[in-house]
């Protein structure tokens, strides 16, 4: 947080000049029915690191589209180096020397690193060469990869780093990071930003976009925040604190979450013992031995890196994948291990997947189609066979107003709706089934803060009604936030679970890394995490 | 310079339904050209094809005959495409149909009885559905492609019946030719309207439709049955089971060509033959997709391919169209259909590389 980074023109907002890498000037874009930039503005020199700041649906995406030439400006001007420029595609943006690393990779996973840095690249690279380049770019800043390596071997942190020494081959002078550590452990987060401080010490500009405000302060020089597609102010994160910067970006105070003192626990609604579950993937994880118990009131959260085993046992409490001893899993002391996810939510256990688009909703089907898709059984939707239209109209109407989701009408496709608000749908269809017990995968993963605290209250709402709460979950502040006791999950092996007011993050981070829990004391060094790494 | 395809924006409803009509004219302008270089008079040849049979209760009433079992067909065959379920062998499991359901004809030849017609209707769903159980085993068990199986049943079909009209069941005064015997009157469909051949198959047809469409847009099977074709992982969420689903759509489009077939042998036919069918089975997949598949727009899309199959007729006898004409007419349409469709989601744009992947100062540029 040295160097270079102590500037003190920590000004806010737009300034005029020509020492800018960057300058965008005004910039409006307009897509059908909303306007998602709203005279825009936006300044970044060489060498610094901006954040750029905003809910889901402020705009960011589509800024950063403009940036890197895959959407053009309707109005305003892009200026690099002080020229006025049109990028009319990534290409382009490339040859001017801006890099991206996208939220979700693009790699092939039966490629090796050197093949999917190869097929990435404008110009043909004769391999040997190519591959020494990677090493050299990985050895200079710090992101160990082996060319050689097949990319599905890699943990994710590894993929990311394919990514970003990818744009590093480039010599880019503007790095675009769009939330690069909603995936990484805290080790490797910090891992990261001594790569992102080397390069802007060595004058390359970073557009760092992200939800947390810790990060945010942690590494960057000034920030701008986006709230409805306009500028609503620039600050300089070193001073602001993380509600102040918040309240910035939601144009108002965010409530603290009203964590109820814990109250007695109920009987157990959800047990699990020795579970185990094959891989049924080649690249899959398998369960080992998974064992937890939850109680009614309760929430119970799963950390963990992803791909280590969190969507099998998504799948395995679900119900979509069962096992064939019924005693292995218990809903109310029904074994239920034989089960398939309809009986299971017959029983009383729902579920909210990861995945929106797809698995949890059907992106092409109306909101009121989706609302069949998981309720027609608890919502008694269906009459001899036929689906009850009036009912069905009214349940998907009463999640659209118990969870305030922004859409046309029940009548609109899934498809239609904003991650955030696609994802208060879901959590609402499966909350308003009165659940015993909620399993729910990244409850608020790519969601907008306002979004994120209505889908943690409504959570902790369910609990103080008696139902048990299972919480898979890469983002530990929210882990840290809502559950009473966690638990972590590596390689499809699940710690056991402790109460969440006794661990620390860094004990967590640990874990996370692949730690045993007698190593965690040991606190090992970075590298030797990384080698274990899965 | 090159060509350019990318998927558009927002893709328009209204031209999605556009489509159908659009390339229905499309293949008439490319008939017309076609004929011309062929020497034939075109606007001849296509009054001969699409409106000639139109004219005269006879080539309406050829139209229903020939549409009946297209639709009937065309509308499971929609059932298991959008469960992505891909049987295109609806031609076996028609001849399978009419294998099954002409035996039990032949079994009872001779007798009498309201019960013989739909007991070989029974028997006839039973062997369209048998054929169809092949692909549906093979795929929920082991994972093998529907699309070969079914295709591949569809010969085997064909040599069997070809066995049977050959051998065991040769028509014993047939003169030797490769036939059964006439079904007995009660093994026969009634004839609705008089002077026609319109038979009570084509009432069944209509049914099939209303089901269909109540099913498909009402029921929780038809809801289960999109799910599964648009997100197999929300169907698995949800609890809906895609082995069920295979099996259910394969069944039922097996069922349905069976019965199919039943009423081409107990209908206009009246006996079994080695050739039963003029393709029913394959241009039902056409039909499937020119209705959207949707039961409404299938029927539509059925008397608009019958009406290929009577006019080429039509034109044969009239100025000698050679018969390949069907099989032209019927291909561009599809051509036309698959083609609309992806300019529909995709737009072709001629890009010039030099000009565009360079970053380029703009106009206002002083550097």
């Amino acid at each position: 947080m040295e160097g270079n980074l102590s500037q003190t023109t920590l000004t806010a907002g737009h300034t005029a000049g020509t020492d800018e890498r960057l300058d965008l000037r005004g910039i409006t874009k307009r897509f059908p029915g909303v306007v998602a930039n709203a005279d825009v503005s936006l300044a970044i020199r060489p060498g610094e690191i901006h954040a750029l700041l905003g809910e889901n649906g402020a705009g960011k995406s589509t800024l950063v589209k403009i940036i890197y030439g895959i959407l053009q400006p309707d109005e305003g001007e892009v200026r690099w180096n002080g020229t006025p420029m049109i990028i009319p595609n990534p290409h382009a943006a490339r040859a001017l020397g801006i890099g991206m690393v996208f939220q979700h990779f693009s790699l092939f996973e039966a490629m090796t690193v050197l093949e999917n840095v190869a097929i990435g690249l404008d110009s043909p690279e004769k391999p040997s060469k190519l591959a020494e380049r990677i090493r050299g770019v990985s050895a200079a800043y710090g992101l160990p990869l082996d060319p050689l390596r097949d990319v599905h071997t890699l943990s994710v942190g590894e993929r990311q780093r394919i990514e970003i020494v990818r744009c590093l081959l480039l010599e880019p002078k503007l790095l675009i990071m769009d939330e690069p550590t909603s995936v990484l452990t805290p080790q490797e987060v910090g891992r990261l930003f001594e790569t992102l401080r080397k390069l802007a010490a060595e004058g390359c500009s970073i557009l760092y976009i992200s939800h947390k405000l810790a990060e945010i302060k942690a590494l960057c020089d000034r920030a701008t925040i986006l709230r409805g597609g306009r500028v609503v102010g620039g600050c300089d994160p070193k001073v602001e604190t993380a509600s102040s910067m918040a309240s910035l970006m939601l144009g108002a105070q965010i409530k603290p979450l009203a964590r109820r003192a814990t109250t007695a626990l109920g009987p157990s609604r959800l047990v699990v013992g020795g579970l185990d579950l094959p891989a049924d993937t080649p690249h899959g994880i398998g369960l080992r031995g998974i064992s937890l118990d939850v109680r009614a009131g309760e929430i119970l959260g799963i950390a963990g890196v992803a791909g280590n085993g969190q969507n099998e046992l998504f799948l395995a409490l679900s119900g979509e994948r069962t096992v064939e001893t019924p005693g292995t899993i218990m809903i109310d002391n029904t074994r239920v291990g034989h089960l398939g996810a309809e009986r299971r939510r017959a029983l009383g256990l729902c579920a909210v997947p990861e995945e929106r688009n797809g698995h949890a909703a059907v992106p092409e089907f109306s909101l009121v189609d989706n609302a069949v898709l998981s309720g027609h059984r608890r919502e008694k939707l269906l009459a001899g066979g036929l689906i009850r239209a009036g009912r069905a109209l009214d349940f998907a109407t009463r999640i659209i107003k118990s969870f305030d989701v922004r859409t046309p009408g029940p009548g609109a496709a899934a498809s239609s709706l904003s991650g955030g608000n696609l994802q208060k749908f879901i959590v609402g269809r499966e909350i308003l089934q009165k659940p015993g017990v909620l399993v729910v995968s990244q409850p608020t993963w790519g969601v907008d803060a306002g979004a994120a605290s209505a889908i943690h209250a409504a959570l902790l709402s369910l609990t103080s009604e008696g139902s048990a709460i299972v919480v898979i979950s890469q983002d530990l502040d929210e882990l840290l936030a809502i559950s009473d006791r966690i638990a972590v999950i590596n390689v499809g092996v699940l710690s056991a679970a402790r109460p969440t007011a006794s661990v620390s993050l860094e004990e967590l981070g640990l874990l996370m890394g692949g730690m045993h829990e007698a190593d965690v004391a040991k606190a090992a060094s970075p590298e030797r995490e990384m080698a274990d790494a899965p | 310079m090159r060509l350019k395809v990318e998927p558009r924006r927002q893709v328009s409803k209204p031209l999605q339904y556009a489509t159908p009509p659009l390339s229905v004219l499309g293949t008439v302008v490319a008939a017309f050209v076609l004929f011309a270089i062929m020497g034939y008079d075109p606007l001849r040849a296509l009054y001969d094809l699409f409106v000639a049979p139109l004219g005269n209760v006879q080539g309406l009433s050829e139209l229903a005959l020939k549409a009946s079992p297209l639709v009937m067909i065309g509308v499971g065959l929609a059932a298991g495409f959008r469960a992505n379920v891909w049987n295109i062998g609806a031609e076996g499991q028609l001849m399978m149909g009419a294998i099954a359901g002409g035996g039990v004809a032949l079994a009872f030849y001779g007798r009498e009885g309201w019960w013989i017609l739909p007991l070989m209707s029974l028997a006839a769903v039973a062997g369209g559905m048998a054929w169809a159980a092949v692909p549906a085993f093979l795929k929920t068990r082991f994972g093998v492609s529907e699309i070969l199986v079914s295709l591949m049943l569809t010969y085997v079909a064909e040599q069997f019946l070809s066995y049977l009209v050959l051998g065991p069941w040769k028509d014993p005064e047939g003169m030797n030719f490769p036939q059964s015997r006439m079904f007995s009157d009660s093994a026969l469909l009634p004839v609705l309207f008089d002077g026609t051949r319109v038979h009570a198959g084509v009432l069944v047809s209509l049914l099939v439709v209303v089901v269909a469409w109540v099913v498909m847009s009402r029921s929780i099977l038809g809801f289960e049955i999109r799910t599964v074709g648009l997100a197999p992982a929300a169907a698995r969420y949800a609890g809906f089971s895609q082995t069920r689903v295979v099996w259910l759509t394969l069944l039922a489009t097996g069922g349905l060509a069976g019965l199919a077939g039943l009423f081409e042998v107990a209908g206009p036919i009246g006996q079994l033959i080695p050739k039963i069918t003029p393709g029913y089975g394959f241009t039902a997949i056409i039909v499937a997709f020119l209705g959207r598949l949707h039961p409404l727009g299938i029927l539509l899309a059925g008397l608009v391919m019958a009406l290929s199959y009577i006019g080429a007729d039509q034109a044969q006898v009239d100025m000698g169209l050679p018969n390949a004409a069907t099989g032209l007419v019927q291909a561009m349409l599809l051509f036309f259909l698959l083609a609309s469709d992806f300019l529909v989601r995709y737009r072709v744009r001629l890009v010039r590389p030099a000009a565009t992947s360079e970053p380029a100062p703009a106009q206002k540029a002083t550097a």
